[in-house]
């Protein structure tokens, strides 16, 4: 069915166009001009956006979990669960995502790794696995955060052929991961990454104590993401600011960095330093836990027990945060606030960026002909999503 | 010919979209009996097509039963250039509105045979029947499409080497470099468009005052080829005040009683879309020898 939706303002080309069409057909945007003068057809179905913003869906390079599934628990269930986590993902405007992967022993990745190998979106299956983030386990101990210590491993014995063993091996890896999440101070790391990177995975640096020399010696081997910026890395210091230097780094490309939204994990003012030194790199992730999606309450979830609130979420009983809990809409809108960026800017964050990173622009976060018609419609200026659109079927459950 | 004046721009956009919009529903098309519409590109009619977008959008028009012929296209520029004219059609119009592709015709740039190209297309506008309206612009010379000064005025469709200055003018549309734009183009000619049983001109702007004045008040000329409207039976020049600037005050005078005579004194339910007067019936006919009309702005 060839569909048009007009009277939109369409993201294209770094900039709102106004009084443009969008065409879609088979789950893909089609080049509109193309079908009229060569193919000589009218579309089947007309959209009115109603002056909303069009854009791509977003897209998640980091989340753990959410409506209470971790992704990193092996359970009975964990295809079913997934499928339900993805397709609750819609409700947020995220169109696909890297479920990712806390660290884990050998035999997790064994067993789950096969779950998360890219699958396509669709309104059964919901927002599309692009494949999987592996954060850890050759990260840092002294920055592994809530990472479970015993899982951490370095790459001094057996270097790459060791973390790929770790992950049970070439091909389940390459089929079905697509971010490395590494400290390059971990020994035999820096080694490893030119092997990584020319696999095809995403290496990023993060949970990690490197200096910016180290971090900056990983980029040059092929890093190129830089994992929930600010979080899980030493602080920023002037005569060494460590991985948070990579804003300032003179090397071309500079990596992307992940950042978190939720104004909690991340300062807004901080929010905004990183967007001001280094804007077209800025990636929104949610890195978001099970409880994500959840109405507030009182949850179990794992080993444990928490409280969650409508923007954060704590260990029962304490103030100790027990993860992320935004989502991709509230983070677009909350980068907007904090850095007070152009909406082309804050959606290219949560779009084209991530899709930059992993190399899928011809598919994903763009609006181009023959990528795949995952598309939001948004209202102005509030940034309320409207209409969200997977693999060009609309999701009406909003 | 008539001659309609409005105060900028915006009104004349306003008022040969509500026109065409008019015609085209009294027309009453249908895909037996289509709507034939010649189109123009360029600055003249953007606002045009903006009215009748908004117009379609509303649901005041439909273009179904519409069959259009464009005046127009480069040579050699591929079709999907921003600044070749099926861009310029589709981005501006076809995109937004209700037309079936196969109901819309622009010459091929690129065709092998460039001659052939432009038979087929004569072929084409007779084989539906001729245009009914078409609607044009004008350059600051007085071209229309790109029927150069000099060119015949009973030309018909044809390629044509561009004027230097026109190449000049539309360099601004290719980076500012002239060895960007294209120097031959596809063109209906001059004949072509006085066939159609309809003509309306759109003029604006006090950089084409010069060429209105030429092209209806001195004679017919083939250096400014839009004057050849002096001819047809059946014509409408719509322009803004600047683009009145070159003419007599005589001239926009007495354009100006014309329409307020028929306004004010005959009243628009007599008066037929073309301009004559369809019925006396019930007009006080002495209104016509003693009526008083509000004085000429």
């Amino acid at each position: 069915m060839l569909t048009k939706i007009y009277n939109g303002r369409i993201l294209r080309d770094h900039q709102l166009v106004n009084n443009a069409t969008l065409w879609i057909e088979n789950g893909q945007i089609k080049d509109g001009a193309e079908v009229f003068w060569s193919e000589k057809r009218s579309p089947d179905r007309i959209i009115d956006a109603r002056s909303g913003i069009i854009c791509p869906g977003f897209i998640d390079l980091q989340i753990n979990g959410a409506f209470g599934i971790d992704f990193s628990e092996p359970t009975p269930t964990y295809a079913e669960d997934l499928r339900r986590v993805s397709r609750g993902l819609l409700q947020h405007g995220c169109t696909s995502f890297c479920p990712t992967l806390v660290s884990s022993q050998p035999e997790v990745y064994h067993e789950l790794l096969d779950y998360l190998a890219p699958r396509s979106g669709s309104l059964d299956q919901g927002a599309e696995v692009l494949g999987a983030h592996l954060e850890g386990p050759f990260i840092c101990p002294e920055k592994r955060g809530a990472h479970e210590p015993a899982t951490l491993r370095t790459a001094e014995q057996g270097g790459a052929q060791a973390i790929i063993d770790c992950y049970g091996g070439l091909e389940r890896l390459t089929r079905s991961a697509r971010i490395l999440t590494v400290a390059p101070d971990v020994p035999g790391i820096l080694d490893a990454i030119p092997t990584l990177a020319a696999l095809g995975l995403v290496v990023s640096e993060g949970h990690s104590n490197a200096t910016t020399a180290q971090a900056e010696e990983g980029v040059r081997r092929g890093a190129r993401l830089i994992t929930h910026l600010y979080n899980a890395m030493h602080q920023f210091h002037h005569r060494d600011p460590g991985l948070i230097g990579l804003l300032g780094s003179p090397l071309r490309p500079r990596p992307y960095y992940g950042i978190i939204c939720d104004g909690i994990h991340v300062h807004p003012n901080s929010v905004k330093v990183a967007y001001d030194a280094h804007p077209r790199g800025a990636v929104l992730v949610t890195d978001a836990m099970s409880a994500l999606g959840l109405d507030p309450g009182l949850y179990s979830l794992g080993n444990m027990t928490v409280r969650k609130f409508d923007d954060r979420v704590y260990l029962d009983g304490t103030e100790t945060l027990a993860g992320n809990v935004v989502n991709m809409i509230d983070s677009v809108r909350n980068f907007q606030r904090f850095t007070g960026c152009s909406t082309v800017e804050v959606l290219e964050a949560a779009t084209l960026h991530p899709a930059q990173v992993l190399g899928i622009t011809h598919r994903k976060g763009t609006l181009q002909p023959g990528a795949d018609a995952d598309i939001l419609i948004l209202d102005e200026p509030d940034l309320a999503i409207r209409q969200v659109f997977i693999a060009g079927e609309e999701v009406t459950d909003i | 010919m008539r001659l309609t004046i409005r105060d900028n721009a915006d009104q004349v956009a306003a008022h040969v979209a509500d026109y065409l919009v008019a015609r085209i529903r009294a027309f009453d098309p249908t895909p037996a009996c289509p709507f034939v519409l010649g189109l123009p590109t360029g600055s003249s009619p953007l606002g045009v097509y903006r009215n009748l977008v908004a117009k379609f959008q509303a649901g005041e028009i439909t273009f179904r039963n519409v069959v259009t012929f464009n005046m127009d296209e480069y040579v050699g520029l591929p079709r999907d250039h921003p600044e070749s004219y099926h861009s310029f059609m589709w981005t501006n119009l076809f995109q937004h509105i209700d037309i079936p592709p196969a109901q819309v015709n622009i010459l091929d740039g690129n065709a092998d045979n460039l001659e052939l190209e432009c038979q087929k297309y004569e072929a084409k506008i007779q084989a539906v029947g001729g245009i009914e309206l078409f609607l044009g612009g004008i350059g600051p010379d007085g071209h229309i499409a790109f029927n150069e000064p000099g060119s015949s005025l009973s030309s018909r469709t044809r390629a044509k080497t561009l004027a230097y200055d026109t190449i000049l003018a539309n360099s601004r549309f290719f980076e500012n470099d002239i060895n960007k734009v294209p120097k031959l183009a596809l063109t209906v000619g001059v004949g072509t468009v006085m066939d159609a049983r309809e003509v309306v001109i759109i003029i604006t702007g006090a950089h084409k005052a010069l060429a209105l004045a030429k092209c209806i008040e001195e004679g017919v000329n083939h250096m400014w080829t839009v004057s050849a409207i002096q001819n047809h039976p059946l014509s409408m020049i719509v322009c803004d005040e600047d683009a009145t600037l070159e003419l007599h005050v005589k001239t926009v005078k007495y354009f100006k009683s014309i329409e307020m005579v028929h306004e004010q004194l005959i009243g628009k339910d007599r008066m037929s879309l073309g301009g004559s007067i369809t019925s006396m019936k019930g007009l006080d006919k002495t209104k016509l020898v003693s009526g008083e009309l509000s004085p000429i702005k």
